[in-house]
C-alpha cells in the first residue's frame, strides 16, 4: 500500500462509519417512541450523512480514479466497506439503538477532537465541524443512557441488556493496524489507543450515574478494517444500493 | 328565554362581529363550543396528517438513490415531524392534550389526510408527493394563513414557508426523472398517474356536498371553498406537468378560454369514500405503524418521566 492508498482507506473508515450509522438511524424515521425523538434521530442522521459525504468525497479525490461520494456509497460490496461492526448491528429496541449510539458518540467525540489537530488541513476541517455535531450527539445519547438506566425497572433491565449485547463490538474501536500506524506517523491520523483512558473515564462515569453495570470484557469481535463484516451489512447495502445498481445508467 | 340564553346570544354576536372584522381569536377569548370543536377536529387532523405523512416518504429514505437525495428527503421528513409538533401544540391551546389526540387517532375517531393511505412504489413517487401533495397542501394552507383562530393562522404562516421548499424539491426530482432514461421517464409518468386523482381529492368533497363548509366559512376557519381551491391547484399545476412533458391522466382536462380556467374530469368519489372508510392499500399499515410506535415507546416515555421525578425529589431533598 502506498501512502495515498492508506489515506484513502483511512478516509473510507471515517466515511463508512458515519454513513452506515446514519442509514441505521434512517430506519427509525416515523417509528420513534415520541415525536421529539423522531426529530432528534433525524437530526443526528442528517449530521452523520453530512459527515459521510465530506469524508467520501475527499476519499474519492485522494484515490484519483474518478469515484465520487455516490460511486463509493452505491457501488462497493461488503468486502470493501470499512465501517465498525458495532455500527451495522440492527437497531433493536430504543435501548439498543441508544447503547450503540452512546458508545460510538463517546469514542467519536475524542477521535474528532484529536483529528481536528490533523496535519491534513482538509481532514482537520471536517473533524472540527463534526466535533461540534458529535458534542450534541454525545449529550443526547448520554442523557438517554442515564434516563433509561435510572428510570423504571423495565427500562433499567432493557438498557443493561442492550449494553451487554454489544459490549464485544467495542474493543474494535481501539484497534490499530498498518494504516492507522502510517497515518499516525504522518501526523494525519489518530492514535486511538491513546483515547482509551479518556473514553473509559467518561463511559464509567455515565454508567455509574445511570446505575448500570459495566460488563466484563469476556468477548470481542473484530474484522472491519480488513473488510470482514457481520451478515447484517449485506442487507443494509442491498437496500441502500438498490436503485443505482438496478439502473446504472440513470442520474438521480 | 332566560338570562343565560340572552348572555350566550350576546357573546355569540360579539364573537361573530369580531370574526367579521378580521380580528384574530386567541386561546383565552370566549368562543362558541362548536367553533372550538370544529377547530380541534380540523387542527388535530392536520397534525396527524403531518406525522402519518412521514411514513410513505420514510419508506424510501433508506433507498434514496444518491446521498444528496437522501439528505434532502431526510430533512423534508424532519420538517413534517416539526409541523406535526407545532400543530399539536397549537391544538393544545384549545384544551385537548397530545395524548388525547393520539388516542383519537389510534381509535379511528380522528382522521388524517387520506392521501397517505396510498403507497409509494417507485422513487418518482417521492418527487410526485413533494410536487403534488405538498403543492396541494400549500394551496390549502395559504388560505388558512388568514384563519380566524390566531394560533392556527400563525402555525400556517410558518409552515407554508417550508412547504414551498418541499414542493420545489419534489418538482426537481420529477424533472430529473422526466428528463432521465426511458425507465426513469416511465417511473415519473407512473407516479403522476397514481398521485394525480388522490391529490385532487385532498381538497375534499364538491362544495354542493360539503356539509361543514358553510359554517366554517362564516367563522372564517375556512377562507375559500373546496372547489375554488381545487381549481386554483389545477390551474397552477397543469403548466408544470406540460413543462415536464408528462401527461395528466384526465381526458377531460382542457383550457377553457371563457372561464380562464382549466376544465377537468369528475373525481371518482366512490374511490374517495372507499379509501376514507379503510379500503386503501395502506390504511392498516399506516395506523398500525403509529400505534406500534406509540405503544411500543411507552416504556421509554415512562422511564423519562420516572427519571425526571427522581431527579426532582433528589433536588428537593438536597435543598
Ligand atoms: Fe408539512
Ligand atoms: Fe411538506
Amino acid at each position: 500500500m502506498t501512502d495515498n492508498d492508506m489515506l484513502f482507506d483511512y478516509l473510507l473508515r471515517l466515511g463508512d462509519n458515519s454513513l452506515i450509522l446514519g442509514q441505521r438511524l434512517a430506519e427509525w424515521c416515523g417509528h420513534a417512541p415520541m415525536l421529539e425523538e423522531d426529530l432528534a434521530l433525524t437530526n443526528i442522521g442528517l449530521d452523520l450523512l453530512g459527515q459521510a459525504r465530506m469524508f467520501l468525497s475527499y476519499a474519492g479525490e485522494v484515490e484519483g480514479k474518478g469515484r465520487d461520494e455516490d460511486r463509493l456509497a452505491y457501488f462497493r460490496d461488503t468486502k470493501d466497506w470499512r465501517n465498525l461492526l458495532l455500527l451495522e448491528q440492527p437497531n433493536g429496541d430504543f435501548a439498543a439503538t441508544m447503547a450503540r449510539q452512546f458508545f460510538f458518540d463517546s469514542f467519536q467525540y475524542l477521535q474528532f477532537e484529536a483529528l481536528a489537530r490533523s496535519s491534513d488541513e482538509r481532514l482537520a476541517g471536517i473533524a472540527a465541524k463534526s466535533l461540534k455535531e458529535t458534542t450534541y450527539h454525545r449529550r443526547h445519547s448520554t442523557d438517554w443512557i442515564i434516563r433509561l438506566g435510572d428510570g423504571t425497572d423495565e427500562s433499567h433491565e432493557k438498557m443493561q441488556r442492550a449494553i451487554d449485547a454489544i459490549w464485544g463490538y467495542l474493543p474494535e474501536m481501539f484497534d490499530m493496524d498498518a494504516v492507522d500506524d502510517a497515518m499516525v506517523a504522518d501526523g494525519i491520523g489518530v492514535d486511538v489507543t491513546a483515547l482509551r483512558t479518556a473514553w473509559d473515564g467518561y463511559v464509567n462515569d455515565v454508567l455509574a450515574e445511570a446505575t448500570l453495570i459495566r460488563p466484563e470484557d469476556s468477548w470481542s469481535v473484530r474484522g472491519s478494517r480488513d473488510g470482514k463484516h457481520s451478515e447484517h451489512l449485506g442487507y443494509i447495502l442491498a437496500e441502500m444500493q438498490f436503485l443505482p445498481r438496478a439502473y446504472p445508467d440513470a442520474k438521480w | 328565554m332566560d338570562s343565560s340564553d340572552w348572555e350566550l346570544e350576546e357573546l355569540e354576536a360579539a364573537f361573530q362581529e369580531k370574526v367579521g372584522a378580521e380580528k384574530r381569536i386567541e386561546p383565552k377569548d370566549w368562543m362558541p363550543d362548536k367553533y372550538r370543536q370544529t377547530l380541534i377536529r380540523q387542527m388535530s387532523q392536520h397534525a396527524h396528517s403531518e406525522v402519518v405523512g412521514m411514513l410513505p416518504e420514510g419508506n424510501w429514505l433508506t433507498r434514496a438513490p444518491s446521498l444528496k437525495r437522501k439528505t434532502i428527503l431526510m430533512a423534508k421528513i424532519q420538517d413534517e415531524g416539526g409541523h406535526g409538533l407545532y400543530l399539536y401544540s397549537a391544538t393544545e391551546t384549545l384544551g385537548i392534550s397530545r395524548d388525547e389526540m393520539f388516542e383519537q387517532l389510534h381509535s379511528g375517531k380522528a382522521k388524517y389526510s387520506s392521501i397517505f393511505n396510498y403507497p409509494t412504489l417507485n422513487w418518482a413517487d417521492i418527487g410526485a408527493i413533494g410536487w403534488l401533495v405538498d403543492g396541494a397542501a400549500i394551496t390549502n394552507q395559504i388560505a388558512l394563513c388568514r384563519c380566524s383562530y390566531g394560533p392556527y393562522a400563525r402555525a400556517m404562516i410558518r409552515i407554508c414557508k417550508e412547504e414551498s421548499f418541499h414542493q420545489r424539491q419534489g418538482y426537481e426530482i420529477m424533472m430529473t426523472m422526466a428528463q432521465g432514461t426511458e425507465e426513469q421517464r416511465e417511473m415519473a409518468q407512473d407516479a403522476l398517474n397514481r398521485w394525480w386523482w388522490p391529490t385532487l381529492m385532498m381538497f375534499g368533497p364538491n362544495d354542493a356536498n360539503s356539509a361543514n363548509s358553510a359554517q366554517s366559512m362564516k367563522w372564517k376557519i375556512k377562507r375559500q371553498s373546496n372547489d375554488d381551491l381545487r381549481q386554483k391547484f389545477v390551474d397552477a399545476t397543469v403548466p408544470q406537468a406540460e413543462f415536464l412533458n408528462l401527461r395528466i391522466p384526465d381526458d377531460k382536462l382542457k383550457w377553457n378560454e371563457e372561464r380562464k380556467h382549466y376544465d377537468f374530469g369528475e373525481i371518482d368519489w366512490e374511490e374517495f369514500k372507499a379509501v376514507v372508510k379503510g379500503n386503501g392499500l395502506c390504511n392498516r399499515e399506516r395506523l398500525q405503524a403509529r400505534v406500534e410506535a406509540h405503544d411500543g415507546g411507552k416504556w421509554v416515555r415512562d422511564a423519562a418521566l420516572a427519571y425526571a421525578r427522581k431527579k426532582e425529589s433528589r433536588k428537593a431533598k438536597a435543598a
